[in-house]
């Protein structure tokens, strides 16, 4: 019943340490506070390259902080702040000297309700280009074409590029945001919860996009679905009340996890 | 182990737990009767045996179902995927041991009428009741989840190949002996073949039982004794 070589490598984890891609996004003694509250608590933990990582746990774990904090969305917010060290190609994004607004555009984020600027499709995507980039017409047309091939939603749009982004379905205006986040050519994109406002059309649609995504940029995603996590991941991160309680490879998070915690939250045994 | 937040979800689990165990219960009896059957040529305890095949044959179709509705509806991860997966897996076995166990019983109806020296069975009794054993211990790890008792389970398969190939030889020896012997001793060599099958079914078994619990298959070959495939006798040698 042992299986040969090729298929056991195909199918078992391999650990994080064996993978081959470099560390993108290297977190280092991470800790977080909302005022007076420790929200997050000593994470260690690294990204690597090209490869999707599924940040799982029940709500309030510390997940979608832990993305906040890759391109410090939280600094708009007084009271929260950050301490530790996360090394974005060995740089500090948590040192104060960081251009928020080039840390942001090498960090894109799509969040859970799609939110589209309004105005048309075309000025969505073309909006942080001009800000950042003086391109000639051409060529900004060329990007905005690339980001919304990109993003699956170019066949789609292309005969109604002057229309608001506003008009089209949800799972088209998350399309069309990550277009928008793709446009800057981002490092790394942050999804937090990218499908779950979405029918499992658009679902699957947005799954397969991040799946392709994964060739140019390396991912990070929240997601409260368990089988997403394991359709679309590499590496899967469990979190419960601010602790990093297990990082692996996905398969071995989802076929046979190391910590008791892990196991009973995703079997739907947590409570 | 905790119970699940959705609390039919252990339901499902349960009754899938359930069907295995009534599996292992219909086999064993199979197995022993239709040895028994062998022993005191009883054709009509055989005849139970091949009646009993189809409860066991509507039971494994049962857990199929069981399974593919709870793999749809529950997307099972983990201890529970393992465990889903596992339940697909013995009762595949199991229901082979009761093919096994039904081909013996068709054989005893089949030598009912032939007079031969008792002690020619008492060779596959000995192996049969070694298999029935084996297959008694399995089913009791798979229920405890023992991991232990299923590895002692599968490094005794190899004892249960050697009886099998010196009983090939011997049943080919009596047939030497006497052309009048053949058709009784080859059907005495299917009987052992599906005993000696029996007990690799109830290794897989103890397989899957490692799997069900640490996630691994067992490395390496199994321990394998089986000579007979190499076996000849040459008359008057």
């Amino acid at each position: 019943m042992s299986a040969s070589p090729a298929i056991r490598s195909q199918f078992e984890g391999r650990s994080p340490a064996d993978v081959k891609a470099p560390v993108r996004i290297a977190v280092k003694d991470l800790n977080f506070y909302y005022g007076s509250f420790h929200g997050l608590k000593d994470i260690n933990l690294d990204f690597r390259d090209r490869q999707v990582t599924a940040l799982i746990g029940p709500s309030g774990c510390g997940k979608s902080t832990l993305l906040r904090t890759f391109n410090r969305i939280y600094s708009l917010y007084p009271e929260q702040r950050a301490e530790g060290e996360i090394l974005l190609d060995g740089q500090n994004v948590l040192d104060s000297k960081v251009d928020l607004n080039e840390l942001r555009s090498r960090v894109g984020m799509v969040f859970q309700k799609p939110t589209p600027f309004p105005m048309s499709i075309y000025d969505n995507v073309a909006f942080g280009l001009r800000l950042y980039e003086k391109l000639p017409k051409s060529e900004l047309d060329g990007r905005v074409e690339e980001s919304l091939r990109k993003a699956a939603l170019w066949d789609e749009v292309k005969d109604k590029m002057k229309q608001p982004g506003t008009g089209l379905s949800g799972g088209q205006q998350q399309r069309l945001c990550i277009a928008r986040t793709v446009a800057q050519r981002p490092e790394v994109i942050l999804f937090d919860e990218p499908t779950s406002a979405l029918d499992p059309i658009s679902t699957g649609r947005i799954e397969e996009l991040i799946e392709q995504l994964r060739a140019d940029f390396t991912i990070v995603i929240v997601t409260h679905n368990m089988q997403q996590a394991a359709r679309i991941s590499q590496f899967t991160a469990f979190m419960y009340l601010g602790e990093l309680i297990e990082f692996d490879a996905t398969t071995k998070i989802f076929m046979n996890p190391a910590k008791r915690q892990t196991q009973d939250y995703i079997t739907g045994r947590f409570g | 182990m905790a119970e699940h937040i959705v609390s039919s979800y252990d339901t499902d689990l349960e009754n899938l737990r359930r069907s295995i165990a009534e599996m292992g219960g219909v086999a064993e009896k199979m197995m022993t009767d239709a040895t028994e059957a062998l022993v005191r040529r009883d054709t009509t305890l055989a005849q139970a045996v091949i009646v009993a095949d189809k409860r066991l044959d509507t039971l494994q179709r049962e857990i199929e179902e069981r399974s593919v509705l709870l793999i749809a509806r529950r997307q099972p991860l983990a201890i529970d995927l393992r465990e889903t997966i596992s339940g697909i897996r013995v009762s595949g076995d199991l229901e082979r041991i009761g093919d096994l166990a039904k081909n013996i019983a068709k054989r005893v109806v089949a030598i009912s009428d032939q007079a031969q020296p008792q002690k020619i069975v008492l060779g596959v009794q000995h192996m049969s009741d070694l298999v029935q054993e084996q297959l008694k211990d399995v089913l009791d790890a798979y229920a405890s989840r023992d991991v232990t008792a299923a590895h002692e389970v599968w490094e005794r398969d190899s004892a249960i190949d050697a009886l099998y190939n010196s009983l090939f030889r011997e049943l080919l020896t009596y047939m030497m002996e006497d052309p009048r012997n053949i058709s009784f001793c080859t059907h005495l060599l299917f009987c052992a073949k599906n005993v000696e099958r029996i007990g690799d079914h109830t290794t897989n078994v103890a397989e899957t039982i490692e799997y069900l619990v640490t996630g691994e298959t067992p490395a390496g070959e199994r321990p394998k004794n089986d000579a007979s495939n190499y076996a000849t006798v040459t008359p008057g040698a």
